[in-house]
């Protein structure tokens, strides 16, 4: 009887040496003249236990992990003497069965059903497990059927910005024109998160059935996806995933032999965070620098090359196969205030238990980090978590009880953008942090318009002369002054939100800047 | 990866020949030279500019709007720090000082040997697991100070980059 194992090839685990760990069970396989059946699989998101390996046993699977090369020939020894024959085991990195992990279990994984447990590649695992079951209801249906079922999802854009998705796809679908185009929006830029990877690494077939059904909702038989180049094995495995779907007929020019038409291609980006943003995105794919663009006209009226076009980001795209498969209901029940369904988090930083924990809105900050993080990674007291990516706030420990939804977020004049989730423990210095945020968007900025593109620089120096106690109080007025202009005078997020983590950080933080708590300038300044 | 200029050129036009067809066909372009050439030698833009029916300025700035994009011969292996939020709260900020230090450049800089180009980037998408360092196409996480040294004498043996 042959032994089937499951290790990853997905980024996180290949970074902790999952390949070595995957040719040293060949190799003792070999050797040792057992019956191996190797498969590469995607990441369950319990990056702390990477690289996992899995056994299938008549009781579903069993883990170890972390596993270092050294440790292959005592697991695999573990493995045969003991598992697979009286169903006990005496490894020291044996973990249980991988479903009834805590960390699993506490899960609702609705987008993440399959991750880690398919072979990403494996189209008949994507089949038994659900896979294209959305995609024939949406081939059953008429466009207006399937948007209206969006709609009622309440599915908002997942990339930040929180767009009701239904209507972005109403108003293409509405839109007259001979040609519409379906963006993926795959430059997930946010430090701190690695959702949309995943998606791409462990489960590619749920991304690009999603696209199709996009695609027969509004009118449009060509797809992108715009992937950072900063994911190379995601790009290899999308260019596998879509020549396989095209070889067997979900994508191209007939559909399952439905007659309708969609094709789709991955285009790389170049190192530039600001081609997140959506206008700036179809710049790049056109072959421009990727600038911002004035809204209106919305992309969803006029977009790559003038013509409507549906941008959304991974994970947007990815709920639609399960919302066209169960129901917008099915969707919609989940969920806290107009924030519907679930959002997949990502715990990363100075954190002992990293990973992705899909949840559904409405948990709180705090409840999120006692039932999964495990403290940091240094074992020190955590002072700040910036929640949302770069242009997110940092928030202090008085302020962990917030909910995690758009509402309580926006309340909060914090984000939750994304749901990265970025821990530091208490040797951060906050005006280092803010320090930081200036400097990225000097870096960032695609210089269209003056706060951003010049505010940054000066922010940047400001900061620098607070540092040195050089007229404190007056720079203090000047920063603030100057992360009002950026809020109020720039064109998209990138330079009105900068000053987000920035003001966070004075005021929840004062200390770091030198100043009483009580201090009046902060007091005066805006968005308190 | 040194090639005369004549062999880069026709490899340009090939490449060009190849994706002109793509909608928004520039940035494929670019990285594809960039991919066989290692760069995007100066003198190639006026033969892109040509063939795409736009002007040299058009194409510069192009290139130079991206990160990625460099008109200079990298090293053999090109090495990428991230210097995003997630990787300073594990100790990016030190391993930055200690890689600048052990290779003797700074960032955009080619060591003397030519073996090593180091750039920062802003993140790599394994935010839980950081340091985080890229050399050519390959991630690796959880990169001290040691794990660097070790990851850059391996790969000083090694002859090319991808």
């Amino acid at each position: 009887m042959s032994i089937k194992v499951f290790i990853p090839r997905e980024s996180t685990a290949l970074s902790l040496g999952a390949h070595h760990v995957a040719l040293a069970v060949s190799d003792y396989s070999s050797q040792h003249k057992v019956d191996l059946n190797l498969i590469r699989n995607g990441s369950r998101g319990m990056f702390w236990l990477e690289p996992m390996v899995e056994v299938e046993t008549s009781k579903g699977r069993f883990a170890y992990g972390p596993v270092d090369v050294s440790d292959v020939a005592s697991i695999m020894e573990d493995i045969t003497t003991n598992l697979l024959s009286t169903h006990t085991q005496e490894h020291r990195l044996a973990l249980g069965l991988t479903e009834e992990l805590a960390y699993l279990k506490k899960q609702t994984r609705l987008t993440f059903a399959r991750a880690g447990i398919t072979d990403p590649l494996s189209l008949n695992d994507y089949l038994a497990l659900d896979g294209f079951s959305g995609l024939h209801k949406a081939l059953a249906a008429t466009s207006q059927e399937i948007v209206t079922t969006v709609v009622d999802s309440g599915l908002r854009g997942r990339g930040g910005a929180a767009f009701p998705t239904g209507i972005k796809w109403q108003t293409v679908h509405d839109a007259p024109s001979d040609k519409k185009y379906i963006v993926c929006n795959a430059d997930e830029g946010d430090s701190g998160t690695f959702a949309d990877r995943l998606v791409m690494e462990c489960d590619p077939f749920m991304l690009i059935e999603g696209m199709i059904i996009a695609g027969l909702a509004v009118g449009s038989d060509e797809g992108y996806i715009y992937l950072r180049s900063e994911y190379p094995v995601a790009d290899e495995i999308l260019q596998e995933a879509i020549a396989i779907a095209t070889k067997e007929g979900y994508l191209g020019n007939n559909i399952c032999g439905s007659g309708r038409t969609f094709n789709l291609e991955v285009r790389l980006g170049a190192e530039a965070y600001i081609c997140g943003e959506e206008t700036s995105l179809l710049e790049s794919m056109e072959g421009k620098r990727g600038v911002v663009r004035f809204k209106p006209p919305l992309p969803a009226i006029e977009g790559f090359f003038g013509k409507p076009t549906v941008v959304n980001n991974v994970l947007s795209l990815s709920a639609i196969p399960y919302i066209l498969s169960q129901g917008g209901q099915a969707y919609q029940q989940y969920g806290a205030n107009r924030s519907r369904g679930t959002l997949p988090f990502q715990l990363a930083g100075n954190v002992k238990q990293g990973g992705l924990i899909e949840l559904p809105f409405g948990s709180t900050l705090q409840s999120l980090l006692n039932d999964f993080s495990g403290g940091t990674q240094s074992e020190r007291p955590i002072r700040a978590i910036q929640v949302g990516g770069p242009l997110g706030a940092y928030l202090p420990i008085s302020k962990f009880d917030i909910s995690l939804d758009y509402e309580e977020f926006t309340k909060a004049s914090a984000v939750l953008g994304h749901g990265g989730i970025v821990i530091f423990d208490d040797t951060v210095d906050m005006l280092e942090q803010a320090r930081f945020s200036m400097e990225f968007c000097v870096d960032e900025s695609c210089g269209k318009c003056t706060p951003c593109r010049i505010g940054s620089t000066r922010g940047v120096e400001v900061i620098d002369r607070i540092k040195e106690d050089d007229s404190r109080a007056e720079n203090m007025i000047l920063l603030s002054d100057l992360c009002e202009t950026m809020i109020n005078g720039s064109l998209c997020a990138m330079g009105s939100m900068t000053p987000i983590p920035v003001i966070s950080a004075y005021k929840d933080f004062p200390e770091d800047f030198h100043l009483p708590s009580n201090n009046a300038v902060l007091e005066e300044t805006n968005h308190g | 990866m040194q090639l005369d200029f004549s062999s880069d050129l026709s490899n340009v036009v090939k490449i060009i020949d190849t994706l002109k067809h793509k909608k928004g066909a520039l940035l494929p372009i670019l990285h594809q030279i960039q991919r066989e050439i290692g760069y995007i030698p100066l003198k190639t833009i006026d033969t892109i500019a040509k063939k795409l029916q736009q002007t040299p300025a058009e194409i510069h700035g192009v290139i130079s709007f991206y990160h990625q994009f460099r008109t200079s011969q990298p090293g053999e292996h090109k090495i990428q720090i991230c210097r995003a939020e997630a990787c300073q709260s594990r100790g990016s900020r030190d391993l930055e000082q200690h890689a600048k230090s052990h290779l003797a450049i700074d960032y955009r800089g080619t060591t003397t040997d030519k073996k090593f180009s180091l750039d920062s980037v802003y993140c790599l998408g394994n935010c839980a697991t950081g340091p985080n360092v890229r050399i050519n196409d390959e991630l690796f996480g959880r990169v001290s100070n040691e794990k660097f040294d070790r990851l850059v004498s391996s790969f000083e043996t090694q002859t090319k980059g991808r």
